[in-house]
C-alpha cells in the first residue's frame, strides 16, 4: 500500500464530501428550474454556499462557485485589477502569476515570508494597486503575514486578493480584511472540479462567461452541483483544529530526515515540509521514493509531469539547492505511522545516493 | 531485475519496454523531454510535451509500468543543440544523435538508472551487446538496414556494460512492428521518426543561424586553386561532399563542396573526383576494444548510411588520434564519425578531423594572397 504524502496536490476525499457528492448525483433538477426538482437542486447549492461562507467568514451572497482555485484566482484578478497595477508575491502559485502577467513581484525574506517593508515601499511608490498574496505557500507551507499586509493595503488604498487554496482547512482562514479570497474544493478534501471565490460585500465581479446569469450574474453556466455539494461538505468538515494534529507528524519527519527544511523558521502549515537534499535532483528523489511506495512531489509539475526547478525556493535564495527540494504534504487522514514509513524510504534512498549528497554538500 | 527503459514514444522503445516486462523484469519507463515541442514547431499554445511523450505515457500505462518524464531541456540545449551550431560554425558537419547518446542518454540516463537502483538500462537502438572475454562488446545489428552501432560508438565500456539493446537481434523492422501488434501496443503502426528531432521542419540552417549568426554571413566560393567562383549566404548551409545548392553556374563539371574554411568564411569546391581521400584522421576517440600497437586491417564507416569498407587503422597514442588508410578513397566530412569495425564488432570510433591536404591547398593560397 503506497503512502500518499502529496495532499497539497490533492487531499484525499473526505467521507462527508463523498456522501454529499453521491446524494447530489441523483438529483435530476437544475438549480435554475422553477419546479420541485429545481428547488431541490437549489437547496443543495445554497447549503453548500452557506457551508463555504461559514467556514471562511463571508456572507453567503458573496460566495461565487467556480471550477476550482485557478478560475477563482483568475476571475478575481481580472476584475480587481481594472485600472490598477498588480503587485504579487514572488512565491505565488502559477495560477496567480499567469493571471497577472504584468505584475510586479514582491520579494520574500529568506524564510519565505513576505518582505513587508518591500510591500510598503511598492505601495507608496505608485498609483492604485491590487496586491495578490497567498495565505500559505503550496511548496513550503510558509504563511504570509496577511493581517499586516492587509493593514498596509488599506493604508495605501490598495485592494488585496488572497489565494487561500492551501491554507483552507489547515489553518484558520477568513476573508477578513481582504477584498477577495480564492479556495479550491479538492485541496479541502472535496472532489476536483469545484472552487469558490469569496468577495467583500460591494466588490463588483463582472462575469467572464455571462451565460444564463447564474451566481448572481457573476459566473454563467449550470452549476456543477455534485462537485459543489462535495466542496460545501468538505469545507464544513475541514476543521483547522483537527489539522493541527498533523504538526507532530511533520516535526517527526523533519527531525528524522536530518535535512535542511525550507522556511523552517517561519509560521507554516501543520502538514507541509520542504526537505532539501543538496546535490541530489528533486526529480531523482521523487522517483526513487515513488518506486519505494512513498508519493511526494517537487516544484510545480507541468502538465507533462516533468519536474521543474522551484521558483519558490529560488525566491527564498536557495540557489542551486532549489532544484534539490521535495515537498512532503500530509493528508488530513495521515496514518499515525506516517513518519516511520516515510523515514524508512527516505533513509534507504539517502544511503544509495549518499555519495552524491555528500558531493553536493561540499 | 529492475531495469530502466528509455522510452521515446516510438514503436521501437515501446516494444523494448513490452519485451522487458514480458520477460518478467521490473520495468521503469523514462522519457526525456529534450526540447520545447511547441517552440520547435512554432505553434503558440502547444504543450511543451509533444505527441511522443503522450504516446510513451500511454504505452507505459497499457503495460502497467511506472513512467517518468525527465526534463533535460537545458542539458540537451548545451550538450547537443549548442554543439550542433558550434560544429557548423567551425565549418564541420555535426552528428547530433551521437552527442545525444553520448551525453543525455548514456551518461545522464544511466546515472539516473543507477540512482534508482536499476541493474541495467535498455534502449530501442538497433545494435547488439555481446558478452566477450573482456567484457561487453558492441556489435552491428542483425538487420544491416537498421544498424545503429555507428551512432553508439562513443558509449563508454562501463555504459555499454550497463546497456541492453533487445532489438539488435530482430531480423527487420517488420518483425518489431509485428511484436507491437501482438502485444497490442497503440504505436504499432506509428511512422519512423525523421531527420533531426529538434528541427521538425527540416530547416536546420535557420536554427543554426539564430544560435551562431556567423554561420549565415556571406562569403566566397572558391575552387581548389583558390580562384573565386561566386558568393554564398553562409557556411552553415554547406557540408563536405554536398553537390546540390552550391549556386555556382557556368562550370563545365558539376561542383561539390571539398572543404569549408570557417575563419575566412570560404567554401572550397571542386569536381567530384577531387574529393575522396585515402587518409583520414579522427579525434575524441572512444575505444571499445584494446588499442592495438601497430597497424590493423579493419573496416571503417565514415557516415551513417554506408556499409563498412576495408581500411588499415593505426592508433597514434601520443596524439590520441585514429589514423586510417582507406583501401578505396572516400569522402570524409569533418565532424562526422569515423567508426572502426572488425566484422560486426565496433572496435573504436572518433570524430573526423578536417583533411590536411585540402586545408593545405587553402593555406598555401591564403599565404600567397
Amino acid at each position: 500500500m503506497a503512502l500518499y504524502l502529496d495532499a497539497n496536490a490533492t487531499e484525499p476525499l473526505r467521507p462527508e464530501a463523498r456522501a454529499a457528492v453521491i446524494r447530489a448525483l441523483d438529483l435530476v433538477g437544475n438549480p435554475s428550474s422553477v419546479h420541485g426538482a429545481g428547488r431541490a437542486a437549489r437547496r443543495v447549492l445554497e447549503t453548500a454556499r452557506d457551508q463555504v461562507a461559514a467556514r471562511f467568514g463571508a456572507s453567503p451572497a458573496e460566495v461565487v462557485f467556480t471550477s476550482g482555485g485557478t478560475e477563482a484566482n483568475a476571475i478575481a484578478i481580472a476584475a480587481l485589477s481594472r485600472g490598477r497595477r498588480v503587485l504579487a508575491g514572488a512565491t505565488e502559485h502559477p495560477a496567480v502569476l499567469a493571471a497577472a502577467p504584468g505584475a510586479t513581484l514582491l520579494p520574500v525574506l529568506a524564510d519565505g515570508t513576505l518582505d513587508l517593508a518591500a510591500l510598503d515601499a511598492a505601495l507608496a511608490g505608485g498609483p492604485a494597486a491590487l496586491v495578490c498574496l497567498m495565505a500559505a505557500n503550496n511548496e513550503t507551507g510558509v504563511l504570509h503575514p496577511l493581517a499586516e499586509a492587509a493593514s498596509l493595503c488599506r493604508a495605501h488604498g490598495a485592494l488585496l486578493h488572497v489565494d487561500g487554496v492551501q491554507a483552507a482547512g489547515r489553518v484558520a482562514l477568513a476573508i477578513g480584511q481582504a477584498d477577495s479570497l480564492a479556495i479550491s474544493g479538492h485541496k479541502l478534501g472535496g472532489p476536483k472540479g469545484a472552487g469558490a471565490l469569496l468577495l467583500r460585500p460591494g466588490i463588483d465581479l463582472p462575469a467572464l462567461i455571462a451565460g444564463g446569469g447564474q451566481e448572481r450574474g457573476r459566473r454563467g453556466g449550470t452549476e456543477a452541483l455534485p462537485a459543489i455539494a462535495g466542496l460545501g461538505a468538505a469545507a464544513e468538515a475541514a476543521d483547522p483544529a483537527a489539522a493541527a494534529r498533523l504538526a507532530p507528524l511533520r516535526d517527526a519527519i523533519e527531525a528524522g530526515a536530518e535535512a535542511a527544511v525550507a522556511g523552517a523558521g517561519a509560521p507554516r502549515l501543520p502538514n507541509t515540509t520542504s526537505l532539501v537534499l543538496p546535490g541530489v535532483a528533486a526529480e531523482t528523489q521523487v522517483i526513487a521514493l515513488d518506486l519505494a511506495g512513498v508519493q511526494v512531489s517537487a516544484g510545480s509539475a507541468c502538465s507533462s509531469g516533468k519536474v521543474r526547478a522551484s521558483h519558490v525556493l529560488a525566491a527564498m535564495g536557495l540557489g542551486a539547492a532549489a532544484g534539490s527540494a521535495i515537498r512532503v504534504s500530509l493528508p488530513w487522514d495521515a496514518p499515525p505511522d506516517t513518519a516511520e514509513r516515510f523515514l524508512a524510504a527516505w533513509s534507504a534512498m539517502r544511503a544509495r545516493l549518499s555519495r552524491k549528497a555528500m558531493a553536493g554538500a561540499t | 531485475m529492475r531495469i530502466l527503459v528509455a522510452m521515446s514514444g516510438g514503436v521501437d522503445s515501446s516494444v523494448v519496454a513490452a519485451l522487458m516486462k514480458e520477460a518478467g523484469h521490473e520495468v521503469i519507463g523514462a522519457t526525456l523531454q529534450l526540447y520545447d515541442h511547441g517552440a520547435a514547431v512554432q505553434k503558440k499554445g502547444a504543450c511543451c510535451a509533444g505527441q511522443d511523450i503522450h504516446d510513451a505515457r500511454r504505452v507505459a500505462d497499457a503495460l502497467d509500468i511506472p513512467h517518468y518524464v525527465l526534463d533535460r531541456e537545458a542539458r540537451f540545449r548545451a550538450a547537443v543543440i549548442d554543439d550542433f551550431a558550434a560544429t557548423y560554425a567551425r565549418g564541420e558537419t555535426p552528428i547530433p544523435c551521437v552527442r545525444c547518446n553520448q551525453t543525455v542518454k548514456f551518461q545522464d540516463l544511466v546515472e539516473m538508472a543507477l540512482d534508482l537502483g536499476c541493474e541495467a538500462m535498455a534502449t530501442g537502438h538497433y545494435a547488439r551487446r555481446v558478452e566477450g572475454p573482456d567484457g561487453a562488446e558492441l556489435h552491428r545489428a542483425v538487420d544491416p538496414a537498421r544498424d545503429q552501432s555507428y551512432f553508439l560508438f562513443a558509449t563508454t565500456r562501463d555504459q555499454l556494460d550497463f546497456a541492453r539493446f533487445p532489438l539488435g537481434d530482430m531480423p527487420d523492422k517488420a518483425a518489431v512492428r509485428a511484436v507491437a501488434e501482438r502485444l497490442g501496443l497503440a504505436v504499432a503502426q506509428k511512422p519512423d521518426s525523421q531527420d533531426i528531432c529538434f528541427v521538425p521542419e527540416g530547416r536546420y540552417d535557420r536554427l543554426v543561424a539564430k544560435l551562431r549568426p556567423e554561420t549565415a554571413e556571406a562569403g566566397e566560393i572558391v575552387d581548389l586553386s583558390g580562384q573565386v567562383l561566386g558568393r554564398h549566404e553562409g557556411i552553415g548551409r554547406f557540408t563536405v561532399g554536398q553537390g546540390r545548392g552550391i549556386g555556382v553556374g557556368g562550370t563545365q563539371e558539376r561542383l561539390f563542396v571539398a572543404a569549408i574554411d570557417a575563419p575566412r568564411r570560404r567554401v572550397v569546391v571542386g569536381p567530384r573526383a577531387a574529393l575522396p581521400q585515402a587518409e583520414v584522421v579522427a579525434g575524441e576517440v572512444n575505444w571499445l576494444s584494446t588499442p592495438p600497437e601497430g597497424p590493423v586491417a579493419v573496416q571503417v564507416k565514415l557516415r551513417g548510411r554506408e556499409q563498412p569498407r576495408a581500411a588499415v587503422m593505426r592508433w597514434d597514442a601520443a596524439a590520441t588520434l585514429l589514423r586510417v588508410t582507406l583501401e578505396e578513397p572516400n569522402i570524409a566530412a569533418p565532424g562526422q564519425a569515423c567508426v572502426v569495425y572488425d566484422g560486426d564488432r565496433v572496435l573504436a570510433g572518433g570524430f573526423l578531423r578536417a583533411a590536411s591536404s585540402a586545408m593545405g591547398a587553402i593555406d598555401r593560397d591564403g599565404a600567397a594572397a
